[in-house]
């Protein structure tokens, strides 16, 4: 029993009051503290009056274990010289003693529930407060603020998320989304508002009985039916929407303008096809400093690769991204676009997509003059992963034109000077070893 | 029968212990706490186990949910708690931001989700529904809650390792969790994770074996399946994914171990890290993927089946209604169980899977939803012309049903490859499945402990603390997780340390303050919990017998615990579990083992179907009893 008389519920408040006042006479929200610590008292004089709750006088050294603390905090200040967070202690000592205190307060009001129940019973009288039909009551109050929610969800934060596709198949993605979105909606509501309205309806009461209603097959009949023929319906668009965007003819895929982009911890490195629209050959083994994608030059098509530090596209012209990675996984994502493609190290993947807006054009939509295309990072990739972006432009086919032709090769001198250093130095060793085998022979 | 003669010698040993009046088995205090075979002890120990490490994964949600609201400001306290390494100047680092999400996961899915809910409930309740004296075998049972002790605690201690805990989020994809270069959580943090998964795995397995062959075989007299309550059922389907599905993760983190190791290449492939080349060649990152989502995705329904078991059980007490549609129920969640197994791949609609697959993965994967809604429309159909008792678990277990709506219904989105091109690894991922399977799974759970507390601890539960504490948990889950979807639709990927660095996000800032602020509120109510259920343990009122008034057999058992549940004879059953309100019978619930000769005025027809002689019995009683027997409208 020892530890009721600890919790004892008037000398808590008494302690969490004192306290309270110290920490805010230095803390800058007295005014609200006042009002707060008046309402308590008064809740607390009430549970006195409403008494018959044994209380035991307070016990001496809890107070002063509590003035202690508080006297500790005080003096931390010269131990923590170097780093003043006296005042930040002073706000989480402020915190802990307002959540005490509003334990305290719960605490009360279970006190006087618990009293005013008791004495009504000894009154002979049934008990007014039926906490358990009173929650079917709650749940029904729920129902009516949740609906209120949901359509101002839809309504505020709907119009933040929803933005027009900027590429072709996201227009198919989005009118996927929609119909999808207006079932699953209708789904939500109804079965919301049966669930709390039986809730409601049905709040139990001694005087009834519930229906006996073990089965009935041919209402499950119908909820096993009409949820697969909704789905049915909704997988067959979903699986032709999915097979268009990732089931490119071989065709198209060689109209497409071929960009190659790999992550690496934390940026995207951009690779465009040039003249011949031909990505060149990679070797991861060749990565060096210089050669940081590890592009074989002694392939052909890499000498006309250009080497770019954003995504510049041009509009109505589709777009095939080769997607790489060098160390982890990586997500390539436009938002905008309606592309994602994980970037594997050791697989390249591939996405190919249509843009159908120029940045201003959707900076005109979106009403947003700094508007722009971004490419973000999404998936897990280490420390920097929230800070993973390249800037994405679409543009007219013109302006593209003159953009790429200002953008410099990979296989540049540094790259060639390289290369010649790597020769040289393998016919330096070769004939090293001829002459080590012509010693060895001699 | 085989179970029969194994119940009868179980039977006859206990009438020996208990003729010896209980100075048979000199329990110490080890035998009985520690080191306890009892299934009940286990159950308290796998529920407390799994209450202590929900209460720090909530702290580390909330530690992130700081950094995510307020990613400018400093909170000095971070720094004298976490030290400089982490919280430098009172800001969480990025390094360890992923470090605590990642341990958040892995702690909740695995340590709170599956050990706490399954372990606890699955042990408590197989013995006492069945009617069985424990579990097949305790000794097994104890071994598979120290395992998992063991591997709460090895998950724990990689707080304290240099480099810090495993940081690469809670499905580890390598080359991430591969490399130790690539993040420092990846060195000895994450072999201690890797560590603690074998072990938990190992617990899970030997768990689920006992509790498939408890069920199979140690049934009371008269408890044939078709008896059992849906728990049960939902707990043996569980079990089996179990088996089924654990021992996959084990062999994919055995290949990453020996990755990480020994110089292998099952996931590593063509890679420069840090400038430095690696030599692996040949391997896949993709392949993890497969083996971590062949058990992943069954996880999330051994997660979700025994919460709906326990609220199904719960709502149909509370209902004081028969569960509508006790077949289909089986049914579905046999149905979830097969299909559990082949939907896998809708992990990886975009990484870079062959895109037929994919089309394949969608339509099996939103078949799943038939089921699902089947469960959903039983529960509305449960609750419709009931006689409801608003008890605390009778409240989760509603929660439970519109979180399981609420996220069930966006994983149509996310289901549908098309759409989860824009949807995947964002915020909208985040919202739905922490409705579906967290705050769903985790309400199932309270449900069952408010429910079954007085079985655990023969004391009732303060129900106002309760009731504050729904209330304040519910409304603040959706307050949270609710506006997380509009942010994935407008594309902010998860995992994200800070919102700062992208102008499109800064309009969602505002947002993340709001939802931090619920989150707090929601984690403060959790004290109301904790108060209740410690306090309760030891000044709650004492439970009367039968304090729900419920038919299932575990409340037939004593309320002051004994070794073997039942004094002297285990108690056979008559009927299913679910003969609340019938029309005739004087109470509005009839115990499963009240015999039907008990019950005349109740009895329907349809209850002896396939026993002509009972039928007539039946028959003749109602004719000579014509006037007083109710006519009920359907049967």
């Amino acid at each position: 029993m020892r530890l009721r008389e600890i919790f004892n519920i008037r000398t808590v408040a008494a302690i969490l009051v004192i306290c309270t006042l110290n920490v805010t006479n230095t803390v800058t929200f007295a005014r609200v503290q006042d009002s707060t610590i008046s309402s308590t008292t008064a809740a607390i004089d009430t549970a006195a009056k409403a008494g018959s709750i044994d209380l035991v006088p307070s016990s001496a050294p809890l107070i002063s274990t509590a003035v202690d603390t508080v006297a500790r905090y005080a003096n931390m200040q010269p131990i923590v010289e170097t780093k003043d967070y006296s005042e930040s202690y002073k706000v989480a000592t402020y915190y802990v003693l307002m959540f005490l205190l509003l334990c305290v307060f719960i605490a009360i009001i279970g006190k006087i529930l618990k009293v005013h129940e008791i004495s009504r019973e000894m009154q002979g009288l049934k008990a007014a407060f039926n906490g358990r039909r009173i929650q079917g009551v709650f749940l029904g109050i729920f129902l009516l603020f949740g609906l209120y929610g949901v359509y101002w969800s839809y309504a505020v934060q709907g119009p933040m998320s929803l933005h027009e596709s900027a590429s072709e198949h996201g227009l198919d993605i989005d009118f996927m989304f929609n119909t999808t979105l207006v079932i699953t909606t209708i789904v939500f509501i109804l079965t919301h508002i049966a669930l709390f309205g039986f809730s409601f309806q049905y709040r139990g009461s001694e005087n009834r009985k519930a229906y006996f209603f073990p089965h009935n097959n041919s209402l499950e009949r119908i909820w096993t039916i009409v949820p697969a023929i909704v789905l049915t319906v909704l997988v067959l668009l979903g699986f032709f929407t999915w097979r268009g965007i990732t089931n490119v003819s071989a065709e198209d895929q060689k109209k497409a303008i071929n960009i190659e982009v790999t992550g690496e911890q934390f940026k995207w490195s951009l690779r465009y096809a040039g003249f011949d629209n031909q990505i060149g050959n990679r070797n991861y083994k060749l990565t060096t400093p210089t050669n940081g994608l590890g592009i074989d030059f002694k392939d052909q098509k890499s000498w006309d690769d250009k080497l770019t530090s954003e995504i510049v596209i041009p509009v109505n012209k589709a777009v095939r991204i080769v997607i790489n990675s060098k160390d982890v996984l990586h997500s390539f994502y436009l938002p905008d676009f309606r592309v994602q493609m994980n970037a594997v190290p050791g697989m390249p993947t591939t996405f190919q997509f249509t843009p159908r807006l120029t940045t201003a054009q959707m900076r005109e939509k979106r009403n947003n003059p700094a508007y722009d295309y971004v490419l973000l990072c999404a998936k897990i990739c280490g420390a920097g992963h929230y800070n993973m972006q390249a800037k994405v432009t679409v543009v007219s086919e013109a302006e593209y034109a003159a953009w790429l032709a200002k953008q410099p090769l990979y296989y540049n001198d540094d790259v060639k000077r390289e290369l010649q250093l790597v020769e040289n130095s393998k016919t330096e060793e070769i004939n090293k070893m001829a002459l080590n085998k012509n010693n060895t022979i001699k | 029968m085989a179970s029969t003669a194994i119940h009868d010698a179980v039977v006859s040993h206990q009438h020996d212990d208990h003729g010896h009046d209980h100075g048979h088995h000199k329990e110490t205090f080890i035998t009985k706490y520690i080191f306890s075979q009892d299934h009940k002890m286990i159950a308290k120990q796998f529920l407390i186990t799994g209450i202590a490490m929900a209460v720090v994964a909530m702290i580390l949600s909330i530690l992130f949910r700081l950094q995510l609201a307020w990613p400018d400001e400093s909170f000095p306290l971070l720094e004298t708690f976490l030290g400089e390494k982490w919280a430098e100047g009172g800001r969480i680092k990025p390094d360890f931001y992923l470090a605590i999400v990642t341990i958040h996961g892995t702690m909740m899915v695995f340590f709170v989700l599956t050990a706490g809910l399954s372990g606890t409930f699955s042990n408590l309740l197989i013995p006492l529904q069945l009617g069985a004296r424990d579990m097949a075998s305790p000794f097994l049972n104890m071994i598979s809650y120290w395992l998992f002790f063991l591997s709460c605690v090895i998950m724990m201690g990689s707080f304290f390792v240099e480099s810090g805990p495993a940081s690469s989020g809670w499905t580890v994809y390598p080359p991430l969790s591969a490399l130790p270069k690539a993040i420092s959580g990846s060195g000895t943090g994450m072999t201690l994770w890797l560590i603690s998964m074998v072990l938990f795995v190992a617990s899970a397995l030997i768990g689920a074996l006992n509790y498939i062959s408890t069920i199979l075989n140690m049934r009371t007299k008269g408890m044939d399946m078709w008896k059992m309550p849906l728990t049960i059922w939902a707990f043996f389907l569980t079990a089996i994914v179990g088996v089924l599905s654990f021992p996959v993760l084990v062999s994919a983190v055995v290949l990453l171990i020996f990755d990480r190791s020994f110089g292998t290449s099952f996931y590593l492939s063509d890679i420069v890290v840090a400038g430095q080349v690696l030599p692996n060649q040949g391997g896949s990152p993709v392949l993890w993927q497969h083996l971590f989502w062949f058990l992943g995705h069954p996880e999330v329904y051994i997660v979700i089946m025994p919460a709906l078991g326990i609220t199904s059980e719960v709502i149909a007490t509370n209902s004081r209604k028969p569960i509508f549609g006790y077949h289909a129920m089986v049914y579905s969640l046999i149905g979830i169980t097969v299909l559990s197994f082949i939907v896998w791949g809708h992990h990886m609609f975009v990484t870079g899977m062959n895109p037929f697959l994919g089309g394949v993965f969608m339509i099996t994967t939103l078949i799943i939803a038939v089921p699902s809604a089947v469960k959903t429309f039983n529960y509305l159909a449960t609750i419709w012309r009931g006689n409801l008792r608003f008890t605390p678990a009778m409240l989760f277990a509603i929660g439970l049903v519109s979180f399981f709506i609420s996220g069930g219904l966006t994983g149509i989105f996310l289901g549908n490859a098309a759409l989860d091109i824009n949807l995947h690894d964002t915020y909208f991922v985040v919202a739905h499945f922490h409705l579906v399977m967290g705050c769903a799974a985790i309400f199932g759970m309270l449900c069952g402990v408010y429910h079954w507390y007085p079985k655990l601890f023969g004391r009732m539960m303060d129900e106002r603390l309760g009731y504050l504490h729904f209330w304040a948990t519910f409304i603040g889950a959706y307050l949270v997780f609710f506006p997380m979807h509009f942010m994935g639709i407008d594309g902010v990927p998860r995992r994200y340390y800070a919102f700062t660095e992208f102008a499109f996000m800064q309009e969602w800032l505002t947002v993340n303050v709001f939802i931090t602020w619920a989150a707090i509120i929601s984690a403060i109510a959790q004290i109301a919990f904790l108060w209740n259920f410690f306090y309760s343990i030891y000044y709650g009122k004492k439970s009367p017998q039968n304090p729900w008034e419920s038919n299932t057999l575990e409340w037939t058992a004593p309320v002051e615990h004994l070794h073997g549940n039942w004094p002297g004879e285990i108690p056979s059953v008559h009927r299913w579990p679910y003969d609340y309100s019938k029309p005739g019978h004087h109470t509005d619930f009839i115990p499963q083992t009240t015999p039907f000769s008990e019950t005349m005025s109740s009895n329907l027809i349809h209850d002896f179907e396939g026993n002509p002689e009972a039928e007539h019995i039946q028959q003749q009683w109602d004719k000579e009893h014509a006037p007083e027997r109710y006519t009920p409208e359907q049967v």
